[in-house]
């Protein structure tokens, strides 16, 4: 069911929802939180089917809000909302409402969206692109228990990852550290079958990939040894490589599906690594709401501290070097194109 | 950084991301080419590989009696998957779990076939580092296996080696009374050693299960009233709609309480009755169970609060079904119960008083696993006469099985100018409450039993204390009458609603 408002307010979108659940036939309200997506007209269609898809697995209510852009002064000055309802079938298992902010109410988006919020039920803020530069401190994001941001759909996406750094408040997460759970547990597992001391390691990927830079930091953190990150083609990243003292341990992924995971000592054995789609990233990541602390203690770690592909760097000096050439000029260009894909 | 020497620097606590992977691993199962291994086993291996929950290398061996090559066994478990794996189908998990699988052919009884079977284990120790640690998965019927499990032993299979570990896992049923369990204990344990032998039981696999024991201790607002102050009884049901099917050689002479009651069911009530325990510690929470299978009482006179039936030829939702001494390969004369409820007490101060029902039965209304919690009215009821006729006991139902969830019961005023109150429910569904799909009751199991977590498996011990509360039913059972009849696609014969009439109290309509 699918109800269009225009110049509407959010009392008026409440008693919508509540009237088309009841003509439907469910007045019983399941659903496990609010997921407020912030974008624009451009990438609204693809966040909310992520969104839609992720919500089989547990039903939400979903915000999409969306600032329109005024090109004329008379526009900025109007101020209107309209709204488009989706309940039953044409939601997923939860319900939709998408808003859309005209002048100067797109400056106020957090007056809409508090009285659309389920009662008693964690919020999640998701910027899918332009996120911004302190989402605990954005209006909408004070809203929420748990902000995502992307880096991977950022223009400059290192700068991006020392901004997130910077601005790191309790509930913070980033896609690009979702994008890197399956490697960060195979690694664990590698680790657990052979016990032995790690003296540096190496990250290999795309140059304009922050999972890269997330996974690496996520190594020199834990291990404290010196962490080389150098490029390759991808598709995302390629291969990690864990220099111990009885010999290495690589897990390579050339093709972004099926990894070799090589141990000394061990036959080489093949390990399933897709990329994943971007709900089921969502998906993981709704799935505990508590602060990552992990993430907390990769992301501050510091991209200047990773060492490049041609100057190893002493890890724990602190020393700020300059990032690798080539890591943020490529990016710029690439971004637009594949902010939608994953890793 | 990691300051404990030896612990892996990658890991930590609060890492919650990172999920429980098992460590070098292989499965052997028994009796693959049946129904259990290809709609249970096999998916959940996959769908488990599917979430990253194997380790590299994981190693699948089928041994059965057919003329197979490894490709045609990799057919089979691939076909297997396609067709019910909870998970999406992904060709490169497929291409990860294929490298490890093997089939060895043979019967239980061919030595050569046990060498083989030993050297493909060591052949994948090499090939896929799957480092000695093996479990033996025995999907087999019971009649094998005592021929198994000594054909492991004969061939070295069941030896605990330095570093690495060897499991059996078996399935009911643990024997068909308390000196068969015992022999069949004896007979493991000869092998394997106690904490290495995991029985499945599939239900404590399942996530409303272990649903109790959270729904128990994580709350403040159940633990007050769950006791024989306010409890009235509590009532386990768990019913089949469909028949013996092609189980007649196994059901004919076990019956409903036997296979269901003894352990499914007794397993629910201990759950559902046990004390507190210290921790969540395999150790403590086997220590409660056993407290409380301990303490259970069985009725004075079996006859009055003990029923047995049959089904018989009916119409069920719409089809026409055969009665139970009509079924291929049952004798007409059997005196074996497809339907089965006993009232039990427990001996305690929480439950003195409070009877608890357990049915079970085949061919019933529908599928469904429950356990309702039923409360005592209240005392007193301040409204006119008229007012609560339509009101029953407050009840708290947890679902198992299916549309897994928990309902409270409670009365609530019907709308309108007169006071009326009346029974309404507040659900709560798994479906639609989780951020996560909930697993396969193997899928839990098979990681468990990697992992060697024995929690959610009944020790020896509890298997030997249910059979100890059900023999003398089926000893008086045995020697007094035989099974009352009811029509399939009922809730079961006339004499168990009058089992609970006798006690003022009637069975709910799961």
């Amino acid at each position: 069911m699918k109800i269009d408002l225009t110049e509407t307010t959010s009392s008026k979108i409440n008693q919508a929802l509540i009237s088309a659940r009841r003509s439907i036939g469910s007045p019983a309200v399941g659903m496990v939180l609010t997921l407020v997506i912030v974008t624009d007209e451009e990438n609204a269609y693809d966040s909310l089917k992520a969104a839609s898809d992720s919500s089989r697995e547990h039903p939400s209510r979903i915000i999409v809000v969306i600032k329109r852009v005024s090109r004329s002064p008379r526009a900025r000055r109007d101020a209107r909302l309209d709204a488009e309802i989706r309940v039953g079938s044409d939601a997923g298992s939860g319900e939709t409402v998408v808003l859309r902010l005209h002048g100067e109410l797109a400056n106020h988006a957090q007056s809409v969206v508090l009285p659309l919020l389920l009662p008693d039920a964690p919020v999640v803020a998701w910027w899918p692109e332009d996120a911004p530069a302190d989402p605990a401190k954005d209006p909408l994001g004070a809203l929420a228990q748990r902000r995502i941001t992307d880096t991977y759909s950022a223009e400059h996406p290192l700068d991006e990852l020392s901004v997130r750094a910077a601005t790191y408040r309790p509930g913070d997460t980033d896609l690009a550290w979702t994008r890197i759970t399956p490697w960060r547990s195979m690694l664990a597992a590698a680790l657990d079958q052979q016990p032995a001391q790690v003296v540096s390691a190496t990250v290999e990927g795309e140059s304009d990939n922050p999972s890269c830079e997330l996974l690496a930091m996520w190594l020199a953190d834990r291990l404290g040894v010196p962490v080389e990150r150098t490029h390759s083609g991808g598709p995302g990243l390629t291969a990690v490589r864990l220099e111990t003292k009885n010999g290495s341990i690589v897990l390579d992924r050339p093709d972004g599906s099926l990894a070799t995971l090589c141990m000394v000592g061990q036959p080489d054995r093949a390990v399933a690594l897709k990329r994943r789609e971007t709900a089921e990233l969502l998906a993981e990541e709704l799935r505990r709401l508590d602060p990552d602390n992990i993430y907390e203690a990769t992301v501050k770690f510091g991209v200047e501290r990773l060492g490049g592909p041609t100057e190893p760097s002493s890890v724990g000096s602190g020393q700020k070097r300059p990032e690798p050439a080539g890591s943020a000029a490529p990016a710029a260009k690439k971004t637009a194109a594949k902010k939608a894909a994953s890793k | 950084m990691s300051g404990v020497p030896g612990a892996n620097p990658l890991r930590d606590a609060q890492d919650r991301r990172l999920p429980r992977i098992a460590g070098p691993s292989g499965l052997v199962i028994f009796g693959v080419t049946g129904d259990l291994s290809r709609k249970k086993l096999m998916p959940a291996v996959y769908d488990l590989a599917n979430r990253g929950l194997l380790p590299p290398g994981f190693s699948l061996i089928g041994f059965a009696r057919r003329d197979w090559e490894d490709e045609d066994f990799a057919q089979v478990v691939h076909d297997a998957v396609k067709e019910h794996s909870r998970t999406p189908f992904r060709e490169e998990v497929w291409q990860q779990l294929s490298q490890g699988m093997r089939f060895v052919q043979g019967n239980f009884d061919d030595d050569d076939a046990f060498e083989t079977l030993k050297a493909t284990i060591e052949e994948l120790d090499k090939a896929q580092g799957t480092g000695g640690n093996f479990a033996f998965y025995l999907s087999v019927p019971p009649k094998f296996f005592p021929k198994v499990v000594q054909q492991l032993k004969k061939h070295g299979l069941a030896d605990q080696k330095e570093g690495s570990w060897r499991r059996a896992v078996i399935e009911k049923p643990f024997g068909h009374d308390l000196e068969s369990a015992q022999e069949l204990n004896q007979l493991v344990h000869d092998v394997f050693p106690p904490n290495e032998v995991f029985r499945i039981d599939h239900y404590l696999g399942k996530e409303t299960v272990q649903n109790i024991l959270a729904l128990r201790f994580a709350n403040t607002m159940w633990e007050p009233i769950w006791n024989r102050s306010y409890v009235d009884h509590v009532q386990i049901t768990m019913a089949e709609d469909i028949g013996i099917g092609g189980r007649a050689g196994y059901y004919d002479g076990i019956g409903a309480a036997r296979d269901v009651i003894q352990n499914h069911l007794l397993q629910l009530l201990a759950l559902t009755a046990m004390e507190e325990p210290g921790s969540f510690h395999p150790k403590a929470l086997v220590a409660e169970k056993l407290k409380v299978l301990t303490a259970v009482e069985l009725p004075e006179d079996l006859g009055k609060h003990t029923v047995r039936g049959q089904y018989t030829h009916a119409w069920q939702g719409g089809q026409e079904v055969p009665g139970y001494l009509e079924e291929d390969g049952i004798d007409p004369k059997s005196k074996t119960d497809t339907f089965a409820a006993i009232k039990l007490t427990i001996n305690n101060r929480r439950w003195a008083g409070v009877p608890f029902y357990l049915r079970t039965g085949k061919r019933l209304g529908r599928r469904v696993t429950e356990i309702a919690v039923v409360f005592k009215r209240a005392p007193y009821l301040p409204f006119e006469s008229g007012a609560t006729e339509e009101l029953g006991g407050n009840a708290l139902v947890i679902r198992v099985q299916p549309d897994e969830g928990v309902t409270v019961r409670f009365g609530s005023k019907v709308p309108g100018t007169s006071m009326e109150v009346r029974d309404v429910t507040m659900d709560f569904a798994y479906g639609e409450s989780f951020t996560e799909s909930s697993p396969e009751a193997y899928e839990r199991l098979i990681l468990d039993v990697l992992l060697g977590d024995a929690n959610l498996f009944p020790r020896h011990q509890e298997v030997e204390l249910s059979w100890n509360i059900l023999d003398p039913i089926e000893e008086y059972w045995d020697k007094h009458g035989k099974p009352a009849q009811y029509a399939a696609g009922t809730w079961g014969p006339a004499e168990a609603d009058d089992m609970l009439a006798r006690d003022g109290r009637s069975w709910r309509r799961p």
